[in-house]
């Protein structure tokens, strides 16, 4: 198996991609967005930039399917941990969503 | 022939460890290791994701006016130094697969410098936070969290605590508290990550990564870009939060 | 009796990774997975015996009803350390530190484990935790539980619970040191020829294993910093002061913690495949059942921590789900002994030391898996949680299961580890005494829990004694069958019988070497053909079972005739 190199203008883009991400997640944060928008856009524009760190910076895109599955596995495992708790402080009255 | 034919070793790389069979595999298990172990990282800052989010839900209003009180201008900055810190960390790992020793040491200095300059501009930060008397609970003695709080029709004082409806000090409080937590716990794993860059440093001076055997160096970089990562998610979290609010 | 090929060294040349080197600093300093293995052997055993210390003392102070022995914070800080030292330090890296560092690489046929210096450092760091934790209980001990309950640990406490914190944080990262190595070493360093489905159960169990170490232990090592920093800062999450909530603490506590009991749990499991199959000569029943079944366990076993909350005020609708989860988590454990139970119908048994061990561990892990399903269960649980129930549950678990199960692989490996046998007959012997003293000490623990005794307490109402002074009875003769195997596990490093390669004969990869190995484990790099418990070729096995459809009965001579 022979190591993918990825090209200086990959990394060139992701990094611009990554720094506009930035200024846009700043530019929304000042904005008065309705309801629980404002989170969820800057959420949004941080799983971006997370999975573009991920994918080239970390070379994941280039990587073979068991580092994509030992990553991912994280991930869910959050999940479990967030779902399970929350179904309990949701059922006692926590989040007023 | 029985089973257990010896299989012979191919002439070995000297970086070559001697319980591996050859260099692709100890390459293989090299970055699996690695990712394994951000595995554990994403578990370990998890917990303090999940009391972050149980308590902003739960008192929206404290956390907002905790976060407005925190520096935008100097967050934002650390945001693109780091961003900016893994940019050159890919291309420290680029110069090492393609054997550019100078480019190497470039890069790995340019990365060191701004991981250094992101805890500077914490340290900034932390110091305000101190002056502000924002320091949860008595963990500095004799300084306890104490912050003033502007008062309605005052003139603005950006050291005063200005609190929007609904939220208290006593909440606020716990707000710092996760902060100190978060950014502090993100901020020794920078420490560990200059840490770990300088060794490499050391050895990409002295020759040791090219296209054979550059290792090192991308595992390296796989931990940078995860404490990359972990910034990404902080900064709106923390720094983001109630901007939008501010008006009120 | 069929002779497996072994990859011996020349005899010439008995050189081996016990005589390799000679020297203080060979051994801090080493970094064969064997060694190590052997240093952890030396260190968990000291910590058994400190927590077995802390077990006298509850079982002295409990023969009596009154609180005469202990006051009420020497005995709260007692049984604290009682479960802080037994889970932290002898459970946990119990059987995957010990006859998991030495076996992994031997049975994927591999020279090391992929990180052998993070191998050495994992012990280390695992020291580095036991001796920071053993300062802090002689300093004046902590008295919280080994669970840590907030608001008493963060707030009221007045014990070293930070120092004891740290500690334990400490250990944890020798465990996920220790499953991050094995998982890198079985995806990367099997042998040619050895697949997945080839591989022997207790790597499938020390896999899954892994799994949790790392995806659980970090959990744990965070919740435990927060908990000091409350501590030490005055205020946190867990106070409701704050508006902070208790129960928190617990969610992520138990997160890890239940998860855990499945990492003392699922290498025990792995062993007894071992020992059942090994010792019936026969293919464990339904393999590819019990080697998913050990990652369904390590997956499931994530889903149920809210049992451990069911009475601590967590919401009866999340209490539903984890109630229904820990019913689905007894599953697999289940078809694991449904599967071990087959392999020993029609197999070729024999009650060495080992087996007996292993035939326990199935009984008894029965017993202890049934009963959870009674604390499972929400409305039965409301009546026996906090009781003696719940003691006796995890302790027919780790002790009638984990520690039988490390004891019976400690012997079955024995002849490898050290090239030595131990004395069979004083093994058989104080299996049994282990067998009666472990069911005599807790078995009467389950009645006094539904009769309503609760734990944790030093005074108890008279109507409960008579099952105390069985309890302490029982942990009496315990302790003996414990430290007689001590005691001649020992005596046979010198004047035991020298052992043969392969002394009982088995087809696994650890069993083609030398007793003991050689450093690099094998001569030359094994190709593996054969299956796993092949107990005889393919085509044997055919031959056999058209003998044995006719009626005949067969034997175990090679066909044909061969010498």
């Amino acid at each position: 198996m022979s190591e993918h190199i990825v090209s200086l203008r990959v990394y060139v883009t992701i990094f611009l991609a990554l720094m506009a991400g930035t200024a846009l997640t700043v530019w929304a944060g000042l904005q008065d967005f309705p309801g629980q928008l404002n989170v969820i856009i800057a959420m949004t524009i941080a799983v971006v930039k997370a999975t573009l760190v991920v994918l080239y910076f970390m070379h994941v895109r280039y990587s073979s399917r068991l580092i994509w599955v030992v990553f991912t596995s994280a991930l869910f495992w959050l999940a479990i941990l967030f779902t399970f708790t929350f179904s309990d402080y949701w059922t006692r009255g926590w989040f007023q969503i | 022939m029985a089973e257990g034919l010896a299989i012979e070793h191919e002439v070995s790389h000297p970086a070559l460890q001697h319980h591996f069979e050859n260099m692709e595999q100890q390459r293989e298990a090299g970055a699996l290791g690695m990712w394994v172990f951000l595995v554990t990282e994403i578990m370990f800052f998890g917990g303090m994701f999940l009391a972050y989010t149980l308590y902003r839900t739960q008192y929206p209003a404290a956390f907002a006016s905790a976060s407005n009180h925190l520096d935008l201008t100097l967050g934002a900055v650390n945001t693109v130094v780091l961003i900016l810190s893994s940019f050159t960390m890919a291309l420290a790992v680029y110069s090492a697969q393609l054997g550019r020793r100078r480019n190497q040491i470039i890069c790995l200095l340019a990365t060191i410098t701004l991981g250094l300059t992101f805890l500077g501009i914490k340290a900034v930060e932390y110091h305000d936070k101190y002056e502000d008397s924002l320091i949860p609970g008595r963990l500095i003695p004799g300084r306890p969290f104490n912050p003033e709080v502007q008062e309605h029709g005052t003139p603005y004082d950006k050291h005063k605590l200005h609190l929007l409806p609904g939220a208290t000090v006593k909440n606020v409080e716990m707000f710092y508290w996760i902060y100190f937590a978060m950014t502090g716990m993100h901020a020794i794993h920078m420490i560990i990550g200059v840490g770990l860059l300088s060794v490499i440093l050391f050895f990409a001076w002295r020759g040791r990564y090219g296209p054979e055997y550059h290792n090192p160096v991308e595992i390296s970089g796989l931990y940078w870009h995860f404490v990359d990562i972990i910034w990404i998610f902080l900064f709106p979290l923390l720094y983001l939060l109630g901007r939008h609010l501010e008006h009120l | 009796m069929k002779e497996f090929e072994t990859f011996e060294t020349p005899t010439a040349a008995r050189v081996n990774y016990l005589n390799a080197e000679y020297g203080l600093k060979s051994w801090l300093l080493t970094k064969d997975h064997k060694r190590i293995a052997l240093l952890y052997l030396g260190s968990i055993s000291v910590f058994f015996f400190i927590g077995g210390l802390y077990a006298l003392f509850i079982r002295l102070e409990l023969l009596t009803p009154q609180g005469d022995l202990l006051s009420s914070t020497t005995y709260n800080k007692v049984f604290t350390q009682h479960g802080i030292i037994m889970i932290f330090f002898f459970l946990i890296p119990s059987i995957p530190a010990t006859l998991g560092n030495f076996l992994v690489p031997m049975m994927i046929g591999a020279k090391d484990l992929a990180f052998p210096r993070i191998n050495l450092l994992s012990w280390y760091i695992y020291l580095l935790g036991g001796i920071v934790t053993i300062w802090a209980l002689l300093a004046g001990g902590v008295d919280t539980g080994w669970t840590f309950y907030a608001p008493y640990s963060t707030t009221f406490s007045n014990s070293y619970v930070v120092a004891t914190g740290v500690g334990v944080f400490i250990s944890g990262f020798s465990s996920i040191l220790t499953g991050l190595n094995f998982i890198v070493t079985i995806h990367t360093m099997r042998a040619p020829g050895m697949t997945w489905f080839r591989l022997p159960l207790f790597i499938w169990s020390h896999y899954a294993t892994s799994l949790i170490m790392i995806l659980g232990t970090p959990v744990i090592a965070i919740t435990i910093l927060l908990l000091a920093f409350e501590r030490i800062s005055h205020v946190g999450i867990f106070d409701p002061a704050n508006g902070g909530d208790p129960v928190l603490f617990q969610h992520l506590f138990w997160f890890y913690s239940h998860p855990a009991v499945y990492i003392m749990v699922l290498p025990a499991m792995g062993v007894t495949s071992e020992l059942i199959a090994n010792f019936s000569r026969k293919n464990v029943f339904g393999y590819k059942f019990v080697a998913f079944s050990s990652l369904a366990i390590a997956v499931f076993g994530f889903l149920v921590w809210g049992h451990h909350l069911f009475v601590a005020s967590q919401s009866v609708y999340a209490g539903m789900i984890f109630s229904f989860l820990s019913f689905a988590v007894a599953i697999p454990s289940a078809i694991k002994v449904f599967n071990w139970t087959a392999t020993l119908f029609k197999g070729s048994i024999s009650y060495d030391t080992p087996m007996l061990y292993g035939l326990g561990f199935i009984g008894l892990f029965t017993v202890g898996g049934m009963t959870g399903l009674f604390l499972a269960s929400l409305a039965v649980d409301v009546h026996v949680s906090d009781t003696y129930f719940v003691v006796a549950h995890f302790h027919y678990i780790m002790v009638g299961g984990t520690l039988l199960a490390y004891l019976g692989g400690l012997h079955y490996w024995w002849p490898k580890i050290t090239g030595r046998m131990y004395p069979e007959g004083w093994g058989r012997f104080s299996a049994l005494v282990v067998f009666v003293g472990f069911n005599l000490t807790f078995l009467p623990q389950f009645v006094a829990g539904y009769l309503g005794m609760p734990r944790r307490y030093h005074a108890y109402p008279p109507e409960f004694q008579v099952f105390n002074v069985l309890s302490t009875a029982g942990a009496s003769v315990l302790g003996v069958g414990l430290i007689i195997p001590f005691v001649y596990l020992l005596w046979s490093m010198r004047y035991g019988k020298h052992a043969e390669a392969n002394p009982w004969h088995l087809p696994g990869l650890e069993w083609r070497t030398s007793s003991p190995p050689p450093t690099e484990n094998f001569f030359a790099t094994p190709v593996v053909t054969w299956e796993a418990y092949e107990f005889a070729p393919p085509e044997e096995m055919q031959v056999i079972g058209k003998f044995r459809e006719a009626g005949l009965e067969v034997t175990d001579a090679p066909i044909g005739g061969q010498p």
